[in-house]
């Protein structure tokens, strides 16, 4: 699904702001794997997220999508076929337009001078009340009147409208209070299991790295240091992941951003 | 009195249109176009001599064209060669103005006195209705209405439901696979074509075109755009755009009423300046005023370290 061969990124190069973000990584998804990511801070996985998405052009190594190169596309180009969310839920949606206008132009259907129409809507009703937020009922309110959560699970129902072959997940429960992350992540489940989705998740949340998902990744300084799946992953647990990384990397995670615990507790 | 009441609206009407073109680029999108003075001009001058040497009909477009084209020169030099779009817009009304003098063929003003106007048929065609003596009034009323009318139906097509999220939120935009490069092009384009269409009915309104026609138009309509959105801050498209161009009739009302009171033509300018940083200033003002207040009730120091 996903094949990354030899990415490398160095950013402010010849300054001396220069910072290699990512370091010759090499990565393969499976259709429907559902990997998490996580590292201290500055270890490259927003970076990594960004070389997948398009944000910017990688120095060298190739990104490939179901088969096809993508290593030039723009980023629009690339967002056909895959699905994002960030940590700041207002850079998924357009605060000044109502939820129907955000879902209509997420939707994708339709050409240019299509507007929205009967069964639109009550699709758009139909997959809000899935949520359980009571979105349903404000189709006419502009997103910006929407707290934090609401506007992150908006975000996420807008990525999977038109279900991607892979969905990019930076933190996005990271700016949320506990409760309202939990929820978002359990629509968040709920929604890559129903469709079967190839996702990337970086998370802060070590508990959530090891049970999430079908595989976790374990960057540092732009490399990724750790990859733990299967029957090895099943059975691991926060001090030997800690252990892994002090034996892999030679020296203990910094872990001033990372929540050993699960959050509450 | 009556008269300098319809004299403000069907210029209001007028510069409505160029209104609306702020209203899709500057609230819309985001941008700041400053080539819409040049712009103006350039449908005046593309209008005044294709109604000269054509039909006053045909200006319409073809000052629409112009403006469009005018637009797409901004577009361009701000998403694909990567220049500043403040400063786009400024190279482009500079460069109008050498462009306007080539449309006139060299001159800096063409006389539509000799030949008919978009309102001389109107006045023919009128004659003998009750809507006589409002001719211009009629044919500026539906054409302005028409503008909101498409403007508002297509903002709320999928291209217009994008081009408003490029201002809003461009992440999303390029989300939803759709380039803010393209839609900053068609909605500088759009904007481009309904300023040239109110410049060129200026100049069929009072019969010439000339240079300076355009000069200071971006701030006059700034300043209606901002009371218009005094009108009608909330509400659907629609809303917004009959606010926009109540904003311009109500801006050429005061206009009127302060030349009634003996104030000098000359002053049109700086009072629409001052409306326009006023506008912009309050609500900042506003925020700051608690900031102030604490500080001269003398509570937790002078603001000072």
């Amino acid at each position: 699904m996903l094949n990354l061969t030899h990415i490398t990124k160095t950013f402010n190069p010849g300054t001396v702001n220069e910072k290699t973000a990512l370091r010759d990584i090499s990565l393969h998804l499976d259709r429907g794997d559902f990997v998490t990511v996580i590292g201290s801070n500055g270890a490259g996985k927003s970076t990594l997220m960004g070389a997948i998405a398009g944000d910017f052009l990688t120095d060298s190594g190739t990104v490939e999508l179901d088969g096809r190169d993508v290593t030039l596309a723009p980023s629009h180009l690339r967002a056909k076929r895959m699905g994002r969310l960030f940590q700041d839920p207002a850079r998924g949606t357009a605060p000044g337009m109502t939820i129907e206008e955000n879902l209509t132009l997420a939707g994708g259907k339709g050409g240019w001078f299509s507007r929205t129409s009967k069964t639109d809507r009550s699709r758009f009703r139909e997959i809000l009340s899935q949520l359980d937020m009571g979105l349903e009922d404000r189709l006419r309110q502009p997103v910006g009147l929407l707290s934090g959560g609401q506007r992150q699970a908006l975000a996420l129902l807008m990525a999977t409208m038109e279900t991607p072959d892979l969905l990019l997940l930076d933190e996005h429960t990271a700016a949320l209070d506990p409760q309202t992350a939990e929820k978002v992540l359990a629509v968040t489940r709920r929604v890559v299991e129903e469709n079967r989705i190839t996702t990337l998740m970086v998370t802060h949340n070590m508990t959530q790295a090891l049970t999430l998902g079908t595989r976790t990744l374990m960057m540092d300084s732009g490399s990724i240091v750790l990859d733990i799946g299967g029957e090895e992953r099943k059975t691991m647990t926060v001090e030997g992941l800690l252990a892994a990384f002090r034996a892999n990397v030679g020296r203990g995670l910094d872990t001033d951003r990372i929540l050993l615990r699960p959050e509450g507790e | 009195m009556l008269s300098l009441i319809q004299t403000a609206l069907e210029l209001g009407l007028i510069y409505a249109l160029t209104v609306l073109a702020l209203f899709l680029s500057y609230s819309m999108l985001d941008v700041c176009d400053l080539s819409t003075d040049g712009c103006f001009t350039l449908g005046a001058a593309a209008g005044a001599v294709v109604a000269l040497s054509g039909h006053p009909l045909l200006a319409l477009p073809a000052a629409m064209l112009a403006g469009m084209t005018s637009g797409l020169v901004t577009a361009l030099l701000q998403t694909r060669l990567g220049i500043d779009s403040l400063l786009a817009g400024i190279i482009v009304n500079t460069g109008l103005y050498s462009v306007n003098i080539a449309v006139m063929a060299g001159a800096s003003q063409v006389s539509l006195n000799r030949t008919d106007t978009l309102f001389t048929l109107a006045r023919d065609l009128l004659k003998s209705t009750p809507l006589a003596g409002g001719h211009k009034l009629v044919v500026l009323a539906v054409l302005t209405a028409l503008a909101v009318v498409l403007l508002t139906l297509f903002l709320n097509t999928r291209l217009g439901l994008a081009i408003r999220a490029t201002g809003d939120n461009r992440d999303m935009v390029r989300a939803s696979s759709i380039d803010p490069v393209f839609t900053v092009t068609v909605g500088l384009c759009l904007s481009g074509a309904l300023t040239g269409l109110s410049g060129c009915l200026l100049a069929q309104y009072q019969r010439s075109a000339e240079i300076n026609l355009g000069t200071g138009v971006l701030t006059v309509a700034l300043a209606s755009l901002l009371i218009g959105r005094v009108l009608a801050r909330r509400g659907g498209i629609l809303l917004r755009a009959a606010g926009a161009v109540a904003g311009a009739f109500l801006f050429r009302l005061i206009y009127a009423l302060a030349l009634q009171l003996d104030m000098p033509a000359y002053m049109l300018k700086l009072t629409s300046a001052v409306i326009v940083a006023l506008t912009i200033a309050v609500p900042y003002l506003k925020k700051q005023y608690p900031l102030l207040l604490r500080a001269n009730q003398g509570k937790g120091g002078k603001g000072t370290c």
